[in-house]
């Protein structure tokens, strides 16, 4: 257990630096300057994990199903444009770095009422509560112009000329560091709650409330302070955003919003701490990126929620974890072939699938539009008869040939677990 | 006087268009313990079948057709999908009609384009029926409530009357004993998820031409549904039926209340002065927030009730 | 079962080996004038989004034949912004990182208010990485008045524009009117500059009422037909679009109820399809551009510019003479700039004067970058040249405000960058 552990630990930091060296790699030499463009991802994937991140506290560790997280997001993000406002005025003297503090405080203050109702209840009737909760803020929102400024939102400006460290805060990259730090801190102060005696009574009253009660503990009260506090973090996210973005609309806590942040903590994983982060990376980049390139990006993630629902309930976390026993029983290389053998017919499989999709919409959709679907930098006509015919051979003979290979791999991985038993009894 | 008729009229109509929609939903919901989200988006593909098919064969057949196609699609996602993920818990059910929603929204702008389609009441059924306070009432409005009343009595004589209702409501609180006695339990399941989607697309067929049959007909829909069908309770039609009137009423007595938080304060004297949130939250008129008016019931009742109004287990 | 894994690896082989040889690059044409493009191209609002593109493809395509800017053609480069003001300020990052001097966006002042703020910044941290935000639809009247900026220049009539020519195009026996809006900013916008004008210019005007409704929400209009017809008004005047208006003048049909719908924007697609003959001879719209208009002023150009769009596949009208306008008036001046260089061209941009393709005098106001332009009021009939999608009504042209009716003040105080 201890080496797994330690083992992850030294992955994840090694995950850290990556993301600090990032920027760097996508340097343009000519312009002399970084990627605009991957600091905003990059940026938006880190304020994305600290809302998966806060999100699984109550998903996957506390078994809440909650509809309305991404108000606590949006409340942090707007009350920090009103503090940064104030700050820069001059009435409130905070610096930058300790700005998202406040937002924290802002999200768990809204999340202290709000769970007061929602948390009365547990599993479907919690969920509709907060759904009814996500509602009336949408729609308040858009209403009350003196909080949150109708449509146009309200805006800032982050330079506020006060720094723990003498920073200014206009080029987006310091941002983008500060936001590391913050997405750093959270997670770290995240998965400490989880070892604290609270953390556990939240499993337990996920797996038990019934026990729970017995045992002593009032399952509401570890729902409402879990409640709490993930949306104490969710609260900094929003107040990361505030700060990167320096304008905070309506959708900051809309439903979108928090069906967004139920995807990352689900395909990520939520059984695993780290899957939501894992989830955020996945879904920024299809989010942001995928739909630069494609208008069906949104049937692109239907699909891979389904199939991670069907065959990987537990997210890519949890089918990273279930190569635990083999890599630790030092049988993994055993797996490397079989991989490469399905990976093959997988990629196949799904450029036939991209290919009928993207097909099937330029043709009714996007020909219109006068674009045209570009492969390999060559132009595809929809309207051709060949395309279609090898997309389709793509698909269906990639299908086959996977649930083929699918098989034998099963068959494999089986037999190398079965192997591992008797190994993973006696250790 | 002439209002409250008026209004106690069309709440009457909305709520019965409501219950329409919910009906189907109930139905899966109370007996699968599946929240169908992709629920609104069946309503929305039996609109646009009905459009198609009433181009080529007119509006009734339509009323046949579209519905049964929309009943298949459901026993093909139960079948080849909802059936594998059961074992996975409800979350799983829910997340996984949760992403049906995304494929089936782009896929019915690519079948059909992003503009609304002209799907038109027939005009046999296009006539005032009668005049109300010198407002028409649409012989149309007359047809949904007679479908309406239908569906009900319908779903009601079939759970409760019939031997497969009786072995419905078994497989669903028991589904090892139904199958110990012989019973093909995933085949009930199937059978009422594809049950619950014939509604859907029927309410689709009525309501499409009533309202406007577009891409984002789906979005604006559900969240209203669900409230009804949790409001109403697990395992109760008659509390769906129950919940839709009753919100369709309030949603349409709001409309005619002008009176907001501080009109109702102003008798003990209280003013407020200046311009800012909290004087806004107060200056809110009752109509103004009519339909959010089921939302904050459902979050009282569930709070203090999580059965619902009716309902007979546990949400 | 081996020969079948062999026969599919050949195939995997053979295709990784096809696609390396086919994989050129691409001959790059002389280098175009790339224009960026955002607005939801996904999720439910794409329509509009959809709409608009194809509307610019059709626009470029034209001026490109006709020999774009400085001998280059346009390129449009379109970014998905979802209706997100995030999103379309990530997208903002890319189109920066490529040097694309501007961007276009024409739908929600959540996302334009966003852009001007973003740009703003942008261009004042970055003065070697600008960019001119071309504003083609977000309507708020504060855009080009308390948040009006340098950079931001709008080619569509704000809210109170509009709202100045909505009542002038008021009939002169109407004398009840119901105002009926959506609760959100736009909508509130809407009520707010009603209210002004119909004071200013007819004073003789009763409201009977003044109402604001769930943005998006309502389902069933019937109590508000209900209401309405309890006040006796005339006439409903609304900012309503989409589900909201379709919706409510659908219910008014029904229940039998005579009120005229004067709105602002049913003109846009899907509104007429949708009420269809419902609207008959009582909806009327104030609209940029409509082909009968064309007709009217005999400008046979115009004429055969929206004619060639309706023939060329599309189900919807060409109604977006602004659009036409903001690419015209840009060529013009990138030519006056002698480069694309976005300090220059905004500076040439500023303060020009033009005509429209329908000859009428078009101003970009140098004060508050605000497009001065006519507005066409139309009402839905037969007995038009040019019907409305194809439902078999028109837009009979009724009423023109023109460029001077609709040169409002302004109270924008821009900073302008060291030149």
């Amino acid at each position: 257990m201890k080496k797994g552990g330690s083992t992850q630990g030294w992955l994840w930091f090694i995950a850290l630096l990556v993301a600090i060296a990032m920027p760097w790699v996508f340097y343009n030499y000519h312009t002399g300057r970084q990627s605009g463009f991957v600091i905003s991802m990059l940026s938006q994937m880190g304020m994305m994990s600290i809302l998966a991140l806060s999100y699984n506290m109550l998903l996957g560790q506390s078994g809440l199903f909650s509809f309305c997280h991404a108000v606590f997001f949006g409340i942090g993000g707007y009350a920090t444009i009103h503090f940064l406002n104030l700050a820069g005025d001059g009435t409130l003297p905070i610096p930058l770095e300790l700005v998202p503090v406040l937002a924290g405080l802002s999200g768990g203050a809204l999340a202290v009422v709000f769970g007061y109702m929602a948390t009365k209840q547990r599993a479907t009737a919690f969920a509709m509560i907060t759904l009814g909760i996500g509602e009336l803020m949408t729609t308040a929102a858009l209403m009350f112009h003196h909080f949150f400024g109708g449509e146009g939102g309200v805006n800032s400006n982050r330079m506020i000329g006060h720094s723990l460290f003498g920073f200014k805060y206009g080029p987006s990259i310091q941002v983008y560091y500060l936001i590391l730090a913050w997405t750093v801190i959270s997670a770290l102060l995240m998965l400490y709650l989880t070892r604290t005696p609270l953390g556990r009574m939240a499993n337990a009253s996920r797996d038990n409330f019934e026990r729970v009660q017995f045992v002593g503990y009032d399952p509401r009260m570890v729902r409402f302070t879990q409640f709490v506090l993930s949306g104490f973090f969710a609260g900094i996210g929003g107040g990361l955003y505030a700060i990167t973005y320096e304008i905070v609309t309506f959708d900051a806590l809309a439903a979108p919003l928090s069906a967004n942040a139920l995807l990352m903590a689900y395909i990520g994983g939520s059984a695993a701490f780290g899957g939501p982060i894992l989830g955020a990376v996945l879904i920024t980049l299809l989010q942001s990126g995928v739909s630069l390139m494609s208008n069906s990006w949104l049937v692109y993630v239907g699909v891979l929620f389904i199939t991670m629902v069907m065959f990987a309930p537990q997210g890519i976390m949890g089918l990273i974890a279930a190569h635990g026993p083999i890599v630790r029983g030092g049988r993994f290389g055993k797996l490397l072939l079989p991989y490469g053998r399905v990976i093959v017919p997988c990629l196949v499989m799904v450029l036939g699938f991209v290919g009928v999709v993207e097909l099937a919409s330029f043709l009714t959709i996007g020909a219109a539009q006068g674009k045209a679907l570009v492969l390999f930098g060559h132009k595809i006509d929809e309207h051709d008869v060949l395309p279609w015919l090898a997309a389709l051979v793509l698909l269906v003979v990639g299908t086959s040939w996977f649930a083929l290979e699918a098989r034998s791999f099963r068959r494999v991985w089986d037999g190398l677990m079965s192997e591992l038993k008797p190994e993973r009894s006696a250790a | 006087m002439e209002i409250v008729l008026v209004s106690l009229l069309n709440g009457l109509v909305y709520g019965m268009l409501l219950f329409m929609l919910a009906s189907g939903l109930t139905l899966i919901f109370s007996m699968m313990g599946v929240l169908n989200f992709a629920h609104a988006s069946i309503y929305m593909i039996g609109a646009y079948l009905a459009f198609t098919v009433s181009q080529f064969l007119g509006f009734f057949p339509a009323l046949i057709i579209a519905p049964l196609l929309c009943g298949l699609l459901g026993a093909a996602i139960e079948v080849f999908g909802l059936r594998r993920v059961h074992s996975n818990g409800h979350i799983a059910e829910l997340l996984f009609t949760f992403g049906l929603v995304f494929i089936i929204e782009r896929v019915v702008q690519m079948t059909w384009g992003m503009l609304p389609m002209p799907y038109r009441i027939p005009p046999v059924l296009d006539f005032p029926l009668f005049t109300f306070y010198g407002q028409y009432f649409p012989a149309y409005r007359g047809f949904m409530l007679l479908v309406s009343a239908g569906m009900l009595l319908a779903t009601w004589l079939l759970l409760k009357k019939t031997r497969v209702g009786l072995i419905i409501q078994a497989s669903l609180t028991h589904p090892q004993m139904a199958s110990a006695l012989g019973h093909n339990v995933p085949a009930v399941f199937t059978l009422v998820f594809a049950g619950g989607c014939v509604l859907a697309g029927l309410a689709g067929v009525i309501g499409g031409n009533y309202q406007t049959t577009e891409p984002g007909m789906a979005d604006s829909m559900g969240p209203i549904v669900f409230v009804v069908v949790v409001f109403g309770g697990l395992g109760s039609l008659m509390g769906c039926f129950v919940a839709s009137i009753l919100m369709g009423m309030i949603m349409t007595f709001a409309v005619v209340i002008n009176v907001s938080l501080l009109d109702l304060l102003k008798p003990l004297g209280i003013t407020l002065s200046g311009d800012n949130l909290f004087t806004e939250f107060m200056t809110v008129p009752v109509a103004r927030i009519g339909a959010l008016l089921p939302f904050l019931l459902m979050i009282f009742i569930l709070m203090v009730r999580p059965r619902g109004l009716m309902g007979t287990r546990d949400t | 079962m081996r020969g079948l894994r062999l026969l599919g690896y050949s195939f995997a082989v053979l295709l990784v080996f096809l696609s390396v040889l086919s994989s050129g690059r691409p001959v790059l044409a002389e280098e175009t004038i790339k224009v960026a493009y955002t607005d939801p191209f996904s999720g439910p609002f794409a329509s509009g989004g959809d709409e608009f593109l194809k509307n610019f493809q059709f626009i470029i395509a034209r001026k490109n034949a006709m020999g774009g800017a400085l001998g280059r053609k346009f390129e449009l480069v379109p970014f998905d912004d979802k209706l997100q003001p995030a999103e379309a300020l990530i997208a903002l990052k890319s189109m920066t990182d490529q040097n694309i001097p501007f961007v276009m966006h024409c739908t929600g002042s959540n996302v334009g208010a966003a852009l001007i703020d973003a740009v703003s910044k942008h261009n004042a941290r970055n003065p070697d990485n600008r960019i001119i935000y071309l504003n083609c639809g977000a309507l708020a009247t504060e855009l080009t008045n308390e948040q009006c900026d340098f950079w931001h220049f709008r080619f569509a009539g704000s809210v109170d524009m509009r709202a100045a020519a909505r009542i002038k195009a008021l009939p002169q026996d109407l004398k009840k009117v119901y105002l009926l809006n959506q609760d959100y900013l736009f909508g509130q916008s809407i009520q707010h500059d009603t209210k002004k004008w119909l004071a200013k210019l007819r004073p003789d005007i009763e409201i009977v009422g003044d109402e604001l409704m769930p943005f998006g929400k309502v389902q069933d209009f019937s109590p508000y037909v209900a209401k309405i017809k309890a006040s006796g008004a005339q006439s409903v005047v609304t900012g309503n679009y989409n589900r909201d208006l379709n919706l409510l003048i659908k219910s008014a049909n029904e229940a039998g109820l005579d009120v005229r719908f004067d709105t602002f924007l049913s003109h846009l697609i899907g509104g007429p399809t949708a009420i269809g003959a419902a609207g008959e001879n009582r909806l009327t719209s104030i609209m940029e551009f409509n082909s009968n208009v064309a007709v009217d002023l005999k400008v046979p150009e115009a004429e055969k510019f929206a004619n060639d769009w309706r023939t060329s596949g599309h189900d919807t009208d060409f109604s977006a003479l602004n659009f036409v306008t903001m690419i015209d008036m840009l060529a013009d001046a990138i030519n006056k700039a002698g480069s694309t260089d976005p300090l220059k061209v905004a500076l040439a941009l500023e303060d020009a004067h033009s005509k429209d393709l329908l000859g009428q005098d078009v101003i970009m106001r140098k004060e508050d970058h605000q497009l001065l332009m006519p507005y066409y009021a139309g009402v839905f009939s037969k007995g038009v040249k040019y019907d409305a999608e194809h439902t078999g009504f028109g837009w009979k042209n009724y009423m023109t405000a023109s460029t001077a009716d609709l040169t409002l003040p302004t109270i924008c105080k821009m900073k302008r960058p060291a030149e």
